[in-house]
């Protein structure tokens, strides 16, 4: 134990510190997202049955994969950082990439959901979009806003799951020293939290 | 005596709890659909965000580690909650009063 201190202190290494700033990080994100959440609520209450009726236009089927996508992959990347605590280097770096797919598969699920919003003219701008009311029009705008910001977040992580994956397999990140996994598994738990809210208020309002 | 050294070894969740939470996680999803198929009125949406709360917690207790790290990340995990939901009140009496 105090072997390890002094490796710290050598290594100008503190992982509670590294952790507290990711932490810090993770709540400017809840922030960032908390605003868009605070927009919502207001237009909701203001346009109620506008929002549910362009909340109709969307598929509960895609909602509902890529919510259980995403709980696997926290858990996948939970269960990494587990195995790299337990020196088993292989399972964690396969539990990695687990994530890594899952996100992939993620991001197919949306880019064919938007597809189809595209297809049938609703995107930002669009005539269509122009001629419908002005709480249909706020839906959609949030909805792509929302869903936008969410999937640049899924494609930030996967990057950064990958940069983990990496080093791990370098060696730089190891059972004695993953503080570097914990931080960007927090970061990919972020995603998933984010998500279990945005679901049931985009696609499951009545 | 005690063990005063617990703050570098951190502790080690076992599989089975992650796997156990995201059996939990998936149960609720599934709740929450089958919840706003009813007509509840007003209650579909507080129900829904219900569910969803219980998810977060369990995210950040278990998949987050939230509930093994040390007091400082725990108080101010609860005082973003604090200011979130402060800021939703705010909102809302505005709102109302308008």
């Amino acid at each position: 134990m105090e072997h390890q201190a002094k490796a710290h202190l050598l290594e100008h290494r503190d992982d509670e510190a590294s952790k507290l700033g990711m932490w810090l990080f993770i709540f400017t994100e809840i922030l960032l997202f908390g605003g868009l959440f605070l927009v919502y609520a207001v237009y909701r209450a203001m346009y109620h049955t506008q929002f549910h009726e362009a909340s109709l236009e969307l598929n509960v089927i895609f909602g509902a994969v890529n919510t259980i996508v995403l709980l696997v992959s926290s858990m996948a990347v939970a269960m990494a950082l587990t195995a790299l605590q337990e020196n088993k280097v292989k399972l964690s770096r396969q539990l990695i990439w687990l994530t890594i797919l899952c996100a992939f598969i993620f991001l197919v699920n949306k880019y064919f959901e938007w597809g189809g919003k595209f297809e049938h003219d609703i995107y930002p701008g669009s005539e269509l979009l122009k001629k419908l009311e002005h709480g249909h029009i706020l839906y959609f705008g949030l909805y792509f806003a929302m869903t936008g910001l969410h999937a640049l977040h899924v494609t930030v992580g996967m990057i950064i799951l990958i940069v983990v994956e990496r080093r791990i397999k370098a060696g730089k990140v190891h059972a004695g020293k993953f503080v570097f996994l914990e931080n960007a598994a927090l970061y990919w738990h972020l995603v998933d939290l984010i998500w279990i809210f945005l679901f049931p208020l985009l696609y499951l309002i009545t | 005596m005690t063990d005063n050294h617990h703050s570098a070894s951190a502790h080690i969740t076992p599989y089975l709890t992650l796997a156990t939470v995201l059996v939990v996680l998936l149960a609720l999803t599934f709740v929450t659909i089958e919840i706003t198929s009813f007509d509840l009125k007003a209650w579909n949406v507080t129900l829904a965000l219900l569910v969803a709360c219980v998810k977060g917690y369990l995210v950040l207790s278990y998949f987050m580690h939230l509930k093994y790290e040390n007091l400082l990340i725990k108080i101010l995990v609860g005082m973003v909650i604090v200011l979130f939901a402060l800021i939703i009140i705010i909102t809302y009496i505005d709102y109302l009063f308008r």
